[in-house]
């Protein structure tokens, strides 16, 4: 009976709690927020990528009207500090060497890219602070600027940082097995440069922070819309001197994420806290697009050097990969990217000998942090194109090479020997890739297309071609995450975590969660992503950990709850726990249903204000836990599509999209599915649409929705297929595996495949992301001219 | 700073009355001096389609008109469709077919549907979807958005 | 991303436009459906002086015919009024066709039909079309008032003839000749976008099917709409086939435009695009001129 009931939540596709106010236009964003007396900030920002700054003159903009105040790094004085780094160095991995250059706040001295802060303004209303920016000039010695990576570090290539003597930002190698003996026994060895270029974020809403330091109660508020409260909040309390009780952080709906805003000690967050409390008045700044693409965060962007070993037959003998990794002017991510790719580049495949290393660069383009796949999507992609390259060298088909070389479900779980982003070793946890290989191509009926369709269509003069890709997708890594869940005097339940969301549904799945242990209607259930004077651990949502992290610490927390409840209420009903029942918003007798008491009233029952409690037991129906994981819990997915290419305009049609994919047992499926659309998303765009180009001298050339081409819903294929798999996780009591960035993930790999079947008759290779139809027909072109 | 120009404006139904100064746009006029903020801005150029609002009854863009162009004018914003406990049938499908993730496109998403529903009332997916070209969003990847017009055009209509 | 400071000037007459244009000369700017202008203003890549905004100026929305047969649309028609007009479905349905591409619909319940042809923006389509089917520009300013071919309008990116105290006030596209038919045809990465290449055709066949006018227009290959002469050269005089039209498609590719690389084509794949447009789009003229 009562995993029936327990089934009745967990697994349902509940509607969401949120969107009655999100659709109605009265959720809050960041930029809602209007506090009396507030000012509001812009940038000064440098239009060179690379500067030594000579001086600058803010005086005119200081005398305008309506300007407050003017600030440059010199007027910061002693506040005026570097980093810190929000992800410390790789120290886990033997031999890495890590040069840190954490983000400064505002330039002092030298500018290292295109839309680096100079100033900042102060002033009675964005408008007038605007006008300001105008008034101050800033003389910048020009500096010849580099963005090659590989250019980068030949010898007297200009330094980022000068100090440092180089623009090696690290350099880390790990490695299972002897590769190089085990090319020497291969029967073919191919090797090739591969090259992705970076996208943005993109989220709708740009980033933004709101903050008011309240001289009275020696307080500051913040609201800003971060993947990351609680490290924020730490981060502004250690900076103003401050215990973490006087600074709240205060979350409101946050307008997407997508990596990027999980940044701390950004300008913003660093020198805004410190001027409201400085001038006493509340300040709000809120980043416009053209910042947005400027200076907000980006990824992608590597150079890989990658070879395969195989058999003659097929099998591979070893993978080695010796790559670039952009980080940008500074590297205040440590390298969460780079070892990203490397646990990702063999995916779903039985290597016995792998070789990796990271060479991470510093260049004058903006920074590299976690953008939606986050490295993975690299790894994926360079392993998915040898695996091509190594089919048509061997005339193999791409499934069957495919099939050939995966991991066996017996293997699982599979210690890959690579450490991650976690500083643990990568271990793939749970699942069966034949299984997902084998449902793709049932689903997309590759046998049918090859055999029947592609012929006909190919008879009929059409390019069609058709891909399949593995991916793995590795999430929800800890640290921990943790949650408080309290059943009030009114029977609604509160939870309380300190991991924001972005759209990911929390407040419906975690309700669910919650709702599942304490019979209550999903709808009662209220929770609360991010005020740090309610709850104030956790380490926030990224790497696609939030329902897994922070949904199994809720779990945890709900089940305490349900213990306490079915404790007292035993005791008041004077039934025996076991036959009690949680339903309905009460506890009661599960064949007397009559007999119960409301949970309200159980709350009120538990936190008595006269008399004696028991001892050993903790006030009120309320619980806290944690949820901390050995290592991360790996999902994983096969993506298979059909796709046309126009013979005259060389532009790509979807015709067919097929995506399967396991993140263990599911809480909410139509949350779940919404996912891996919108991942998707990126996915295409970063296959065929989305590319910051910057030219020689570090400057974005496509600052703007009119050049910077997101996927609008006609690009999108009609349909996404999705398939579902369902192993559980090991790691956690629910089973759960996230998902949130596998739909980014190997969209470009199965594009490159498809292109190239499709393009059956020119001898060609795609070795660079994205693609776009004028960068295939000059490929086409110049395949054909040979 | 130039001078500053009184407009009356009928925003919802409801008259305001503003002392703007003219380069105001007229998205900051509605979110922030009218306190309506369900209407959002994503690029202040004129692509994401966030801050679409409709001006005489048709949609537009929010951020490339001025408020003092309003005056005088009749505009609706998202905050004129419906209430948390009394949903637009457009609203209720987005809600039903999860055609929203963070919510932020959302009021744009809506306005430009509500008035394209009321001249395709048996829309295809290949005109919702071009019709979805002047709106941009990053979560859904549109299918959804695709399916809750769909199922509100097919309510509305009666069906 | 908000615009600088302007005064702001709303006339209700033409008559009074042109004055306060006259008396502000180089500090006046025309404020038409600010689809264009205001993007500019917000990344203050535009900051005018002061702003005559023509939206209270009723006389200047229109669509009607001239006893000549001519159809003239008022240079403050807003471009969904054009798009579901009846008349010029009827009389252009090049135009009708090609509204749909200009920008999205939210932007087309704004933007107004002169004010994108006096933007002069070189990838704009109502240019490129204009222009080929011999469109002529009514201006006017206080002293007096002149008639322009589209042709002559442009100079450049973003930049006509227009006086600063001039105004556009009106288009005039003459009736076409018997046995004549436009079409537009551009490729775009996204629906809406700025179009990479264009064309727009207007051909004239006599009674045995040939070439006896024609007239080819590109945007995306220069620095203004561009009407190509060595490609209309192949066809005149040639029977309207797949081969002549081919011929002129090379021709055009080849001889006629000289685009540039930018970071979304090379100039090679713009002049592939120009080969198949111009093909397609005269392949369809030719059809519907037959009819």
């Amino acid at each position: 009976m009562t995993t029936e009931v327990k089934t009745k939540v967990i697994g349902k596709s509940v509607w969401r709690n949120e969107d009655p106010r999100l659709l109605t236009g009265m959720a809050q964003f960041v930029d809602d927020i209007e506090l009396p007396g507030m000012l509001h900030a812009a940038f000064y920002r440098s239009d060179y990528a690379h500067a030594r700054i000579k001086s600058i003159d803010v005086s005119a903009a200081r005398a305008r009207p309506g300007v407050v105040a003017v600030y440059t790094a010199e007027d910061f004085g002693d506040y005026w500090h570097v980093g810190p780094l929000q992800v410390p160095p790789p120290l886990a991995i033997k031999g890495a060497q890590f040069n840190a250059r954490p983000l400064v706040p505002i330039a002092k001295d030298k500018v290292r890219y295109s839309g680096e802060p100079l100033a900042v303004v102060l002033a009675e209303s964005r408008y007038i602070a605007e006008d300001a920016l105008a008034d101050i000039y800033a003389d910048l010695e020009p500096l010849p600027a580099v963005t090659d990576m590989e250019k980068a570090l030949e010898p007297g290539a200009p330094l980022v940082h000068d100090d440092l003597g180089t623009n090696l930002a690290a350099d880390v190698y790990q490695q299972v097995g002897d590769y190089e003996a085990a090319k020497a026994k291969a029967d073919v060895v191919i090797a090739r440069r591969f090259f992705k270029d970076r996208c943005a974020g993109g989220a709708m809403e740009n980033r933004g922070i709101v903050c008011a330091w309240d001289e009275k109660a020696q307080k500051m508020t913040v609201w800003c819309g971060t993947q990351a409260p609680i490290p924020m909040r730490n981060a502004i309390a250690k900076n103003l001197g401050l215990s973490e009780d006087q600074v709240r952080l205060v979350i409101p709906f946050i307008g997407g994420g997508f990596g990027p805003k999980v940044m701390t000690s950004m300008p913003d967050d660093v020198l805004l806290p410190w001027l409201s409390r400085k001038l006493n008045r509340p300040i709000k700044w809120i980043e416009d697009r053209r910042e947005n693409f400027l200076a907000t965060t980006s990824e992608r962007d590597q150079i890989h050097y990658a070879e395969i070993a195989l058999t003659k037959d097929g099998k591979i003998l070893g993978v080695k990969d010796v790559f670039y990794h952009n980080t940008g002017a500074y590297d205040p991510y440590g390298m969460t990217v780079p070892l990203n790719t490397q646990t990702h580049t063999l995916g779903q495949y039985d290597v016995p000998n792998f070789y990796t290393q990271i060479k991470m660069v510093f260049t004058n383009k903006m920074v590299v942090t976690p953008v939606r796949g986050a490295g993975r999507n690299y790894g994926v992609f360079v392993m998915e194109r040898l695996m091509d390259l190594a089919a048509k060298e061997l005339k193999m088909d791409p499934v069957e090479i495919r099939m050939k070389n995966l991991i066996q479900p017996h293997q699982l779980p599979y210690k890959t020997g690579i450490i991650g982003q976690d500083f643990v070793e990568n271990v793939l946890d749970s699942g069966d890739y034949p299984a997902s290989l084998k449902k793709a191509v049932e689903m997309i009926g590759y046998e049918k297309f090859v055999k029947e369709e592609q012929p006909r269509l190919r008879a009929e003069g059409k390019w069609v071609g058709i891909g399949v890709v593995n991916f793995v997708e590795g999430t929800a890594v800890g640290p921990y995450e943790g949650a408080r869940v309290t059943v009030g005097n009114n029977g609604k339940v509160v939870v309380l975590t300190g991991c924001s969301t972005q759209g990911q549904a929390h407040f419906t799945t975690f309700a669910q969660l919650v709702a599942e242990q304490l019979g209550v209607d999903v709808k009662d259930v209220h929770v609360t992503t991010g005020d740090t004077d309610q709850f104030h651990w956790g380490a926030g949502t990224f790497a696609s950990r939030g329902i897994t992290v922070a949904g199994s610490a809720v779990y945890a927390a709900a089940t305490k709850v349900r213990a306490k409840a079915l404790s007292l209420a035993s005791k008041l009903l004077e039934t025996p726990e076991e036959e009690l029942e949680l339903a309905d918003g009460v506890v009661r007798v599960a064949d007397l249903p009559s007999k119960f008491i409301p949970l309200g009233e159980l709350a009120m029952k538990a936190n008595p204000t006269r008399g004696t409690i028991e001892p050993g037991v903790e006030p009120g129906l309320e619980a806290t836990a944690y949820y901390a994981p050995p290592h991360g819990a790996t999902g994983y997915g096969t993506n298979a599509i059909i796709l046309e290419v126009d013979k005259e305009t060389f532009d790509v049609k979807i015709r067919r999209f097929v995506f399967v994919h396991d993140c263990g047992t599911v809480v909410n499926p139509m949350v779940a599915e919404a996912q891996i659309h919108g991942g998707v998303q990126m996915g295409i765009g970063t296959a065929f649409f989305e590319q910051l180009v910057y030219d020689d001298n570090g400057q974005l050339l496509n600052a703007s929705f009119q050049d910077y081409l997101m996927p609008k819903a006609t690009d999108m294929p009609m349909k996404m297929e999705l398939g579902h798999l369902s192993v559980p996780s090991p790691l956690n009591p629910l089973g759960l595996k996230g998902l949130g960035e596998a739909g980014a993930i190997p969209p470009p790999a199965a594009y490159a495949q498809a292109i190239e079947n499709a393009i059956h008759d020119v001898d060609f290779e795609i070795l660079d992301m994205p693609l776009n139809p004028s960068r295939l027909y000059e490929l086409v072109k110049a395949a054909r001219k040979k | 700073m130039s001078k500053k120009v009184d407009i009356k404006v009928t925003v919802n139904g409801k008259l305001y009355e503003r002392s703007v100064e003219p380069r105001m746009l007229l998205s900051d006029f509605i979110r922030h001096e009218l306190g309506l903020t369900g209407t959002h801005t994503g690029c202040e150029h004129g692509v994401c389609g966030t801050c679409t609002v409709w001006f005489d009854g048709e949609p537009v863009r929010s951020c490339l008109m001025f408020a003092v162009q309003a005056d005088g004018h009749e505009v609706h914003t998202v905050e004129s469709l419906g209430t948390p406990d009394n949903l637009h049938p457009l609203q209720q499908a987005f809600m039903e077919k999860h055609a929203l993730q963070c919510g932020f496109c959302t009021p744009g998403m809506l306005m430009t549907f509500a008035h394209f529903i009321q001249r395709h009332p048996n829309p295809t997916d290949e005109e919702i979807r071009e019709a979805m070209a002047g709106n941009l969003c990053r979560c859904t990847g549109y299918e959804n958005i695709v399916e809750a017009v769909k199922l509100a055009a097919q309510r509305m209509a009666g069906k | 991303m908000k615009p600088a400071a302007f005064e702001y000037y709303a006339p209700v007459s033409v008559e009074e436009a042109l004055d306060l244009l006259d008396q502000l000369g180089y500090d006046g700017k025309i404020l038409a459906g600010g689809q264009s202008l205001i993007p500019a203003m917000n990344f203050r890549m535009a900051q005018p002086h002061a702003l005559v905004d023509l939206n209270r100026v009723k006389e200047l929305f229109y669509i009607k015919s001239a006893p000549d047969g001519s159809l003239l649309i008022g240079a403050m028609t807003r471009d969904v009024t054009v798009e579901f007009d009846k008349m010029v479905a009827e009389r252009l349905p090049v135009v009708t066709e090609t509204m749909p591409l200009v920008g999205y619909y939210q932007n087309r319940t704004r933007g107004t039909y002169g004010g994108n042809l006096a933007h002069a923006d070189p990838t704009g389509q109502l240019p490129t079309i204009s222009v080929a089917l011999g469109a002529r520009a009514h201006i006017r300013s206080k002293t007096g008032e002149r008639w322009v071919e589209m042709d002559d309008f442009y100079l450049g990116p973003f930049t006509t003839i227009l006086e600063p105290q001039e105004m556009l006030v009106e288009v005039a596209y003459p009736a076409l000749p018997p046995r004549s038919a436009a079409s537009f045809k551009e490729f775009t990465r996204q629906v809406g976008a700025t179009p990479m290449v264009g064309v727009a055709v207007l051909v004239t066949l006599d009674d045995k099917n040939r070439f006896k006018n024609a007239k080819i227009a590109y945007l995306g290959v220069g620095e203004k709409p561009y009407a190509a002469t060595e490609c209309v050269k192949v066809l005149l005089g040639q029977e309207a086939t797949a081969e002549a039209i081919r011929a002129a498609a090379e021709t055009a590719a080849q001889k006629d435009v000289d685009p540039g690389t930018d970071i979304h084509g090379t100039a090679d794949y713009r002049r592939n695009l120009v080969n198949v447009l111009t093909r397609k789009a005269l392949t369809q003229a030719v059809q519907s001129a037959k009819k």
